[in-house]
């Protein structure tokens, strides 16, 4: 298990101030992953937050603590080198679904038709949701100027000794 | 150089011995497994009797070489002794092996109720990789099965059993499943569920005795007087800390071994991780052993860092468990069952088997419960281990409390 340099690697980038609500994202990741345009298959979601008329776009942040990864009892999550994704290898997953009690950002979802896990893998270093959105709500940029930070905070704050890595 | 000793190959040991050659690339690293595998991860076993996986698939790591590569030394050997005084172990065979620092990862064993009869052959734990290769020349399609215990660990094991089409009955003493994970709103849901795919569930029913049946095979004797034949027993009544090695030492034992925030032992080159460990808890201020894969492998890690000096606090223990039974998928974490000072949110769906419980302390959530909910699940780690404050998040969850994703965003993006 190496949890991979981040150097020079890009991570997205999301303003929920730009985003419209329009899901082109969510079909597009369904539509490259499963096949289908099918959001409730997407691996980014769309929040709705009616009381605020604001939408917020959300998915794995490829934290620098890959609880997913860690929690695995398998060794089915690993870190692509060329990305820094955390990915699932369909063929190692059993669906035990510990991983998605153990990513406290609720990013890891069970998928009860093919009994594995669903995650943004960052489709390979090209992400289709970036490539849809019409807003530039997420983009796909330097990983050291990140918009997550804030949801990465709670990774860093659990324990010291491996920040340097975020 | 420093020499590392890990007892135990479970995941919390293979987690520390990975996580020591990260932050020390000269040390020596030994990390000692008891059972004659390379090592491997326990809760795989039910989907090796599933055949959803070979025996390779439980392995903890897939690449033969994986540990050499590392230079992390594996060796097959039980031991029998620590002495903290000469910083050595003593190994079954009587041979002695130095350590600079030490972690105990024993794991934990299952309990053996007093039951007689539970030396009888046809009599199993689902514990080991050898418990599940004897289990499985035994559960054929159409055997009598009689599973002990609907905890935890009992119900995994009764979701791989109904996959292998057994005619199972379940046994639990107290009054429903899942005592120690569900609520009786929630356990009553899964007992439902798994009678409606006909498994037959006996709650408040003890086993008093196993006999031999006549023309082979087994007769388990029910506290009712019911008798019930099987080819099979599996006994899953609870796991107990393998403390025994810190026994007649200086270390400290309670329930488990117990650490502080940094997974050291009351002797301060003695580090203990997973299922073995008794470390603080962050829902109750106090001190839990939790025999769970997520904390098996947070104890790893922090523990490593720790005795490779990098100084790491751990964030405390939270239980978590996720369950699948025959489909249904229930979820639970921390204080679930609430307490002095806590409300509640509930919203109950009996028809379709969805539930979700939330328990707030101030405007924290401290515990929750899910059945029939597989979606961001996971944000409620991160709710109740981040101790996010939900402000006026808190009135929108009592109002709806699956709206989980949303009040953790709407807590933490503001
Ligand atoms: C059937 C089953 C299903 C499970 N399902 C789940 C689940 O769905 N979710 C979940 O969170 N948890 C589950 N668990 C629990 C989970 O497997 C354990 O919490 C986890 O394995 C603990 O890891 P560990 O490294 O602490 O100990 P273990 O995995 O028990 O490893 C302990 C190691 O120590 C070795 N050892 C012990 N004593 C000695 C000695 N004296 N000398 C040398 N070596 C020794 C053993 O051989 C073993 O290698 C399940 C367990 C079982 C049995
Ligand atoms: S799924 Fe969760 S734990 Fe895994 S890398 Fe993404 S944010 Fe981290
Ligand atoms: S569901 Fe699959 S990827 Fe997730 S922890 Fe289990 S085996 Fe690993």
């Amino acid at each position: 298990m190496n949890t991979g340099k981040r150097l020079m690697q890009k991570s997205l980038h999301i303003d929920p101030g730009k985003c419209t609500g329009c899901l082109q994202c969510e079909m597009a990741c369904s539509l490259d992953n499963e096949g289908a345009f099918n959001p409730a298959k997407s691996r980014i979601k769309v929040f709705d937050f009616h009381a605020e008329g604001r939408f917020v776009p959300y998915t794995c942040t490829q934290c620098a603590e890959a609880w997913c990864m860690k929690a695995c009892p398998v060794d089915a999550i690993s870190v692509d080198t060329l990305t820094g994704a955390k990915v699932v290898s369909d063929a190692l997953c059993v669906g035990c679904k510990v991983c998605t009690i153990a990513c406290p950002f609720g990013t890891i979802n069970y998928n009860q038709t093919t009994g594995k896990v669903l995650k943004c893998d960052l489709c390979g270093g090209d992400p289709e949701c970036a490539k849809a959105c019409p807003t530039s709500a997420i983009t796909f940029i330097d990983a050291d100027w990140t918009g997550l930070e804030r949801m990465r905070d709670w990774a860093s704050k659990t324990d010291s000794g491996t920040r340097a890595e975020a | 150089m420093a020499r590392y000793v890990i007892v135990g190959a479970g995941p919390a040991g293979v987690i520390a011995a990975e996580t020591l050659r990260q932050q020390d690339a000269d040390g020596e690293i030994v990390l000692l497994g008891g059972e004659p595998e390379p090592p491997y991860s326990r809760m795989a076993i039910p989907y090796y009797l599933t055949g959803g996986i070979e025996e390779s698939g439980t392995h903890l790591r897939k690449a033969q070489d994986h540990y050499a590569k590392l230079g992390i030394e594996v060796r097959q050997a039980a031991v029998s002794k620590v002495d903290t005084g000469a910083n050595s172990l003593v190994l079954a065979d009587g041979s002695a092996l130095p350590y600079d620092q030490l972690l105990l990862a024993t794991g934990a064993s299952p309990v053996r109720p007093p039951v007689p009869g539970l030396d009888l052959p046809g009599v199993h734990h689902c514990w080991t990789l050898e418990d599940a290769r004897q289990m499985a020349d035994l559960a054929d399609p159409g055997a009598s099965v009689v599973l002990m215990g609907a905890g935890f660990i009992g119900c995994i094991i009764l979701e791989s059993l109904l996959a292998r089409d057994v005619k199972l009955t379940v046994v639990e003493m107290e009054d429903r499943m899942l005592p120690r994970m569900m609520d009786q709103t929630g356990g009553a849901m899964i007992k439902r569920w798994c009678e409606d795919k006909g498994t037959s569930v006996l709650t408040s029913t003890k086993v008093t005795e196993i006999k031999a049946a006549d023309g082979g095979g087994l007769q388990v004797v029910l506290d009712s007087g019911e008798q019930v034949p099987a080819a099979l027993v599996v006994v899953a009544t609870g796991v107990k800390s393998n403390a025994e090695l810190a026994q007649d030492g200086d270390i400290k034992v309670d329930q488990g071994i117990v650490v502080d925030n940094y997974l050291r032992t009351s002797v301060s080159n003695v580090y203990a991780a997973g299922d073995v460990a008794q470390a603080p808890d962050h829902s109750t201020g106090g001190w839990s052993v939790l025999a769970i894969q997520p904390t098996a492998a947070d104890h790893g890690r922090v523990a490593a860092l720790n005795m490779a000096g990098v100084e790491t606090t751990y964030k405390g223990n939270l239980a978590m468990n996720v369950l699948d039974t025959a489909g249904l998928v229930s979820v639970s974490f921390g204080r679930w069952d609430g307490g002095d000072g806590c409300e509640t949110a509930e919203s109950v769906d009996a028809e379709n088997f969805r539930y979700m419980r939330l328990v707030f302390e101030e405007d924290r959530v401290v515990g929750a419960l899910s059945l029939g909910h597989t979606d961001h699940v996971g944000v409620l780690r991160g709710l109740i281990q981040g101790d996010v404050h939900l402000g006026e998040w808190k009135a929108r969850l009592q109002a709806d409390p699956c709206r989980i994703m949303e009040a953790y965003l709407g807590s933490t993006l503001s």
